[in-house]
């Protein structure tokens, strides 16, 4: 079972926090297929953050097929998550590594950096939803 | 559904003062209610005629479908925690609990021994020499063991603190998930407020100036900064809240159901902390102006 924990001063909902929380330890294998998710009450007393949150939190999850709520059981995992075949990331990260090298031949510091990438990140991301 | 609060053209006037005035609300059940604004504005007032404490001077309030206070059911319906948490100081824990257990037709005895098990209090403790901690606790309990199916609670964590105030949330959040419980609190703490409630009111001025799931209402305000200008200047359906300017920049909390798309302005999220501040702090402009106007 894992446990949640909520960082006040993120500036990310709650709710998304236990989203973005569930799908890591997926990733990280801190939680499998079968797996039940912590119970909504326990949840809002543990944190004590109102039982509505966890619940829409649970249901996003349901949508992304990530989860099942049983009723008067609990929420199961019933998705799995990985961040795609571990033997692409190798040359990814050799790709990227170049790209850097030139961004500070270019002479963009790390910050311009960050900035770029987040950028080009989100024209993408939003092209692909157009 | 029935309405936690319905309220129409809700008011209470203390001799020529306005306590609370023109007040109109519809609060769905189900949720957890935050009542916010400065001292004075009316919070108190509201959370009175919602208990039946107080009756109102001009319009009409509902509670659960029914007037609040008109009778023993109703009276069952609705627990009220009032600020302070005050509790009978020559009483022993235990003795509160028999209390309530005689007072309250739909007691339950066994939640609230555990809950005062679990919070370590010796039973035969006088209620006067309990900590301010385990004061609001023990009243709580005695709240949550009347099974409500509103719970008022004024200014409940204000005197606690970070510890116990923590303690008294989670059990709050775990009654609420527990209980078919709707809840009201009124807390000056906007981090709590944040973690705690899903529909807000904001009174500012004995007047409710916003209103709404929390959600809501950080969807459809939005900060704005951009090279000054009037603000005038803006399209209709967008309503400025607050403004600042320096002599090159403008900053603006607005209210706008739409996106606001003009390229001038850089357009960010609000948090619930500057949204109430926005309101309180444009209530209290409104307030100086009139007073001046008064005084010419």
């Amino acid at each position: 079972m894992i446990e949640f924990h909520l960082d006040g001063r993120s500036g990310v909902a709650p709710y998304l926090q236990l989203i973005h929380q569930v799908r890591h330890a997926l990733r990280l294998g801190l939680l499998h297929e079968g797996d039940q998710l912590p119970k909504v009450k326990d949840v809002a007393a543990g944190l004590a953050i109102n039982p509505n949150t966890v619940l829409k939190a649970y249901r996003q999850l349901e949508h992304e097929g990530l989860a099942a709520a049983r009723p008067g059981i609990g929420t199961f995992v019933t998705g799995t998550l990985d961040g795609g075949p571990l033997a692409a990331h190798g040359p990814l990260r050799r790709d990227l590594q170049r790209w850097l090298a030139k961004a500070r031949r270019a002479g963009l510091d790390d910050e311009s950096i960050e900035a770029l990438f987040a950028s080009t990140f989100r024209s993408a991301a939003e092209e692909d939803i157009a | 559904m029935t309405a936690a609060i319905a309220a129409q053209g809700l008011g209470k006037r203390y001799r020529r003062t306005w306590a609370l005035a023109d007040c109109t609300l519809s609060v769905p059940a189900g949720h957890v209610v935050g009542l916010v604004g400065p001292n004075g504005a009316g919070k108190t007032t509201l959370l009175g005629l919602a208990t039946g404490m107080l009756a109102p001077s001009t319009g009409t309030i509902e509670v659960l479908g029914g007037r609040p206070g008109s009778g023993r059911a109703q009276l069952a319906r609705v627990g009220y925690l009032a600020q302070g948490a005050p509790v009978y100081a020559g009483l022993s824990v235990a003795d509160h609990l028999r209390l309530g257990a005689r007072l309250n037709p739909g007691w339950d005895a066994g939640p609230a021994r555990s809950r005062i098990e679990r919070l370590d209090l010796d039973p035969r403790q006088k209620a006067g020499t309990l900590s301010g901690g385990q004061r609001a606790q023990l009243a709580l309990a005695l709240a949550i063991a009347k099974r409500p199916q509103l719970l008022v609670l004024d200014e409940p964590v204000a005197s606690l603190d970070p510890l116990a105030r923590r303690e008294f949330l989670q059990d709050l959040m775990e009654a609420t998930a527990d209980q078919d419980l709707s809840v009201v609190l009124s807390s000056h703490l906007i981090t709590d407020i944040e973690r705690v409630c899903d529909y807000l009111i904001v009174l500012a001025g004995s007047r409710v100036v916003a209103a709404g799931p929390a959600e809501e209402l950080l969807a459809t305000h939005h900060l704005l900064s951009g090279p000054r200008r009037d603000p005038a200047s803006l399209p209709g359906g967008v309503q400025v809240i607050s403004a600042s300017h320096t002599d090159v920049q403008s900053t603006l909390l607005v209210r706008s159901t739409g996106p606001v798309l003009d390229p001038a302005w850089t357009v960010s999220e609000v948090g619930l902390e500057d949204l109430v501040l926005a309101y309180m702090s444009q209530a209290a402009g409104r307030g100086r102006r009139n007073h001046l106007e008064v005084q010419r």
